[in-house]
């Protein structure tokens, strides 16, 4: 299973943080203080695999973010890879042309999405379409709501 | 204006602080804000209020004050409260907060809503942070939703289920019946979340390992239905038809066909297929037929196929991706023990892995590069790991030195190619190797006695380029020291000759003395060279008597210490001094003394005990003070500081102080051949007996060993011994004082004599001991020796 997820800018600054194990919050800073150092530190065409501790780490640089995640000894690195582009092209998918900003300004979406793609480390859903339609309907569920609560009480 | 602008608006100006005291600031007070807003009742705002929250929290500022409102928002009726509450859940709350036990109710409920949203958001956040407790209360639930809903539901409660049965493996066979029949599904994502699920069951438990076998052939069908598919657009990634479920569905076949011919035989066809028809062109094919490669190495399959696994990696090897050559060097390490030989064909291509810009993929070349040392490829492979280790990043050389050290030990073609790899290999990286290289890289040498001289002629070379190698420097002097006749000798055969001046090798080691890169240890190696030399060199003695008492007053303990007892030497003991100084025997590799790894206080103790196996007698101690002498040796409690000219080593064991390990390195010796011996005492089943050792002219070692035929233990039994007036003896620590009953075992106790005037030897040996229950004691009068007459 993945046992987390992190996002970073080439700055450092954190942009998304999954956790697949319960883990401290001192724990977790010294998790992404070191992904971020052990990451950023890599020249640019080099092995996208590293080993850290007893975990295998797979990063891949998208534009401006850098996608880190920490996988246990059984788990595919390749797959993993393939992972990490298909959360990519969701996002893609649901904002149009993707980038970090839309990413900052609205991160709970892009959390929601990855609960839709990834549940406890481990795929939820191998179909491309199969999560952006979960994402309108549940936009929708939300919308109704919100109508519902605007609407005048006459 | 919509509530939700305005944490973007929030976002924005957070961004748009110019420095860290700013954003702190103006964090601060959106943080009051929101936790006014909290206390206040509920006004539509609060999901927002929670979103800027947890924005906060991700810029790595406290947010605990959320954990209540999280609670509150999850049982709130609205779902985009929900859906910001749960999702709060997930990053303030785990399972070690107290608070996220509130919201189990919350989730039992939402399990059972009517929109598969909710019911979605709860099977989420109980699949992410669920503690044992809730996964225990909740577990019926989710197994209800894996049978009886939409495959929306399904595949979401399949991944609860499979963090569930983490936490409490116990649940597994709870959901193990569940598990089977969302095999049938055609659902991919319910497929994929079935598949885990039986993976980790079968994982945990081989009872359910057992029962999941006989699906075998259901997944194999499965698994060809996907790679024979056409294009399917909505699964379909690089030309392979959901890769995803496909590498899963091989790592399941392969927990099941491990250790199981049946199984095994049932894969076979499939592992074939997918191996040859899978297009690796890109990362998804790739990532398949790697997973398919592990499968096949792991469980039963035939000799062709798996010699088509290989290939596979070897293909790989020479894939321009570097993330390809990295997994087939890792897939290579494991399976390097079991095929050997086939891993030994793609060689070639794994030392040029060597080469490569990547750390990585390096390291990895090493480690399978140091696998694949073998008698035959020794030469070849070890002039490119030299040549590596001249190049290689600094973290990787003290593995690099290590791992040459090993493959030259086991493989070594002939001594003096090891002694030069050695030595290659000290003056690349001598700053890296490890303690024990030292005495190891001495002990080898003193057995490669044709090669002393070769030795340290390369060694004095070596010397007067660079004394800035400390490991290399103490072996330089360690040699020069010992062989420093053949040195001055100056023809070998193995080099061109060299005339190398007393002086100047002097000056070597009074320059390695003074300089201040040597280390402490170094210096001691130096000091004792120095002083070695003087009796194998002819015209400086006086130059090395002068640099001897210059150390008798420098500061450093160890070498003021050294020096004076050599002063001494010098002064007192000069008939002593050729003896002591004599060139050593081979030192046993196996002895218990000789290092494995501990070498504690440095290499540098371990020496100077090896010095003094030249039984050397010492001024006498009267006989009958045998205790005051054994004081001497067991009383002290820290690590012997061995004084060369005034004791000894014992041969026997000694009380167990720290320097009981360096002093057993004699404890293996076995130089001489087996000695004569003699019963000398034989009473009450106790038997005495004695064996000679003459080392010298007018030195003898007596051992005398005593035995107990009785049922009953022997217990303190001592020794004393006494001699003519002439002759000086000292006694060593007995063994023991217990022995076993019935022969199990014996004490031992050794005297050494030394006998300058040759007058005709007589001993008295008085016994004491306690044999069931009585004292006896008894004296034993020993007329003539079991040796050549003196």
């Amino acid at each position: 299973m993945m046992r987390f997820l992190l996002l970073f800018s080439r700055q450092g600054k954190l942009r998304l943080q999954k956790w697949f194990t319960p883990v401290t919050e001192r724990e977790k800073k010294k998790v992404i203080r070191e992904m971020t150092l052990m990451v950023l530190a890599r020249p640019p065409r080099s092995c996208n695999f590293l080993l850290w501790r007893d975990l295998k780490i797979v990063y891949k640089r998208y534009a401006s973010l850098y996608f880190c995640c920490g996988l246990e000894d059984q788990d595919n690195e390749l797959l993993t890879l393939e992972v990490l582009q298909r959360y990519v092209e969701l996002l893609d998918k649901y904002f149009g042309k993707v980038c970090e900003l839309d990413i900052i300004f609205n991160f709970e979406k892009a959390y929601f999405i990855l609960d839709e793609f990834l549940v406890g480390g481990e795929i939820l859903e191998t179909s491309k379409t199969a999560v952006g339609t979960a994402m309108e309907e549940a936009e929708t569920l939300q919308e109704t709501i919100e109508e519902h609560m605007s609407k005048p009480t006459y | 204006m919509s509530p939700s602008v305005r944490l973007q608006e929030m976002i924005r100006v957070i961004r748009g602080a110019r420095t860290q005291g700013e954003e702190r600031g103006v964090i601060q007070r959106e943080c009051a804000a929101i936790r006014a807003q909290f206390r206040q009742a509920d006004n539509g705002t609060r999901s927002h209020n929670l979103a800027k929250l947890l924005y906060v929290h991700m810029l790595g500022y406290p947010a605990h004050f959320g954990q209540m409102e999280c609670v509150r928002l999850i049982a709130s009726p609205r779902y985009n409260e929900k859906r910001v509450g749960y999702l709060g859940a997930m990053m303030l709350l785990d399972e070690k907060q107290d608070a996220s036990l509130l919201i189990t109710n919350s989730i039992k409920n939402d399990l059972s809503h009517s929109s598969q949203y909710v019911q979605s958001l709860a099977l989420c956040t109980l699949g992410c942070m669920g503690s044992a407790e809730m996964c225990r209360d909740l577990a019926p639930e989710i197994d209800r939703l894996l049978r009886a809903s939409n495959s929306y539901i399904k595949k979401k409660a399949a991944l609860c289920a499979v963090h569930i049965v983490r936490k409490v493996p116990e649940l597994g066979e709870l959901f193990t019946p569940a598990a089977r029949s969302l095999l049938s599904e055609k659902n991919h994502g319910v497929l994929h979340g079935a598949v885990v699920l039986i993976t980790e069951l079968c994982e945990r438990n081989p009872d359910t390992l057992e029962q999941f076998r006989k699906v075998v052939p259901e997944l194999v069908q499965i698994m060809k239905g996907l790679v024979m598919s056409g294009y399917s657009p909505e699964h379909n990634v690089a030309g392979i038809s959901d890769p995803f479920l496909q590498v899963r569905i091989l790592r399941l076949l392969r927990i099941l066909g491990r250790n199981n011919d049946t199984a095994s035989d049932a894969m076979n066809d499939l592992l074939a297929q997918v191996a040859t028809n899978t297009d690796s062109s890109k990362t998804a094919g790739s990532a398949v037929l790697y997973e398919t490669v592990l499968t096949v190495m792991d469980i039963k399959s035939e000799s062709g196929l798996r010699v088509l696994a290989v290939n596979i990696l070897g293909r790989f090897l020479l894939n321009n991706d570097r993330n390809i050559r990295y997994i087939s060097m890792t897939s290579l390490q494991k399976i390097v023990q079991t095929d050997h030989n086939a891993v030994q064909r793609h060689r070639g291509t794994i030392v040029d892995c060597l080469k490569d810009q990547d750390a990585s993929v390096k390291r990895r070349a090493l480690e399978l590069s140091l696998a694949l040392v073998s008698a035959v490829n020794i030469r070849s492979l070890m002039k490119e790991l030299l040549l590596f280790l001249s190049s290689c990043p600094p973290e990787l050389r003290a593995h690099t030195t290590s791992g040459i050290f090993n493959a030259a030990e086991r493989y070594a073609p002939s001594q003096r190619w090891h002694i030069d790899t050695i030595l290659h290999v000290l003056t690349t990286a001598g700053g890296d190797v490890r303690d024990e290289t030292v005495p190891n890289l001495i002990q080898l040498i003193t057995t490669a006695t044709e090669l002393h001289c070769y030795t340290v002629h390369k060694l004095y070379r070596a010397l007067i380029t660079d004394i800035s190698v400390q490991s290399l420097v103490q072996v330089a002097c360690w040699c020069i020291g010992e062989y420093g006749d053949l040195l001055l000798r100056g023809e070998c055969e193995e080099t061109e000759p060299v005339q190398v001046a007393e002086d100047d090798v002097l000056d070597a080691l009074e320059m390695v003395l003074q300089s201040h890169m040597s280390s402490p240890a170094t210096r001691g190696f130096a000091l004792t060279a120095t002083m070695k030399l003087s009796t194998r060199i002819t015209h400086n003695v006086d130059r090395i008597r002068s640099i001897v008492s210059i150390y008798g007053s420098c500061i450093d303990v160890e070498l003021q210490q050294r020096a004076v007892e050599y002063n001494a030497l010098f002064k007192k003991y000069d008939h002593m001094r050729a003896a002591v100084l004599e060139r050593m025997p081979v030192i046993d590799k196996s002895s218990p003394g000789h290092t494995n790894g501990e070498s504690a206080g440095g290499t540098m103790k371990e020496m100077e005990p090896t010095k003094l196996t030249q039984e050397v007698v010492l001024p006498q101690e009267p006989a009958n003070k045998v205790c005051d002498l054994l004081d001497l040796l067991g009383g002290s409690a820290e690590p012997l500081q061995p004084s060369p000219a005034l004791s000894t080593t014992p041969l026997g064991p000694v009380s167990s102080t720290a320097g009981g390990d360096l002093l057993d390195l004699l404890g293996g010796l076995d130089v001489t051949p087996v000695p004569p011996s003699v019963i000398v005492y034989e009473k009450n089943g106790v038997t005495l007996k004695l064996q000679t050792d003459r080392q010298t002219d007018t030195g003898m070692t007596v051992t005398l060993t005593a035995t107990n035929s009785t049922d009953g233990d022997i217990t303190s039994i001592t020794l004393q011994a006494a001699v003519p007036k002439s002759v000086q003896l000292q006694m060593k620590a007995p063994s023991g004082d217990v022995i076993p009953a019935h022969g199990l075992g014996q004490v031992t106790q050794t005297v050494l004599l030394n006998n300058p005037n040759k007058v005709s030897l007589k001993m008295r040996v008085r016994v004491c001991y306690t044999s069931q229950g009585s004292v006896c004691q008894d004296t034993v009068q020993i007329d003539s020796f079991p040796s050549p007459a003196w």
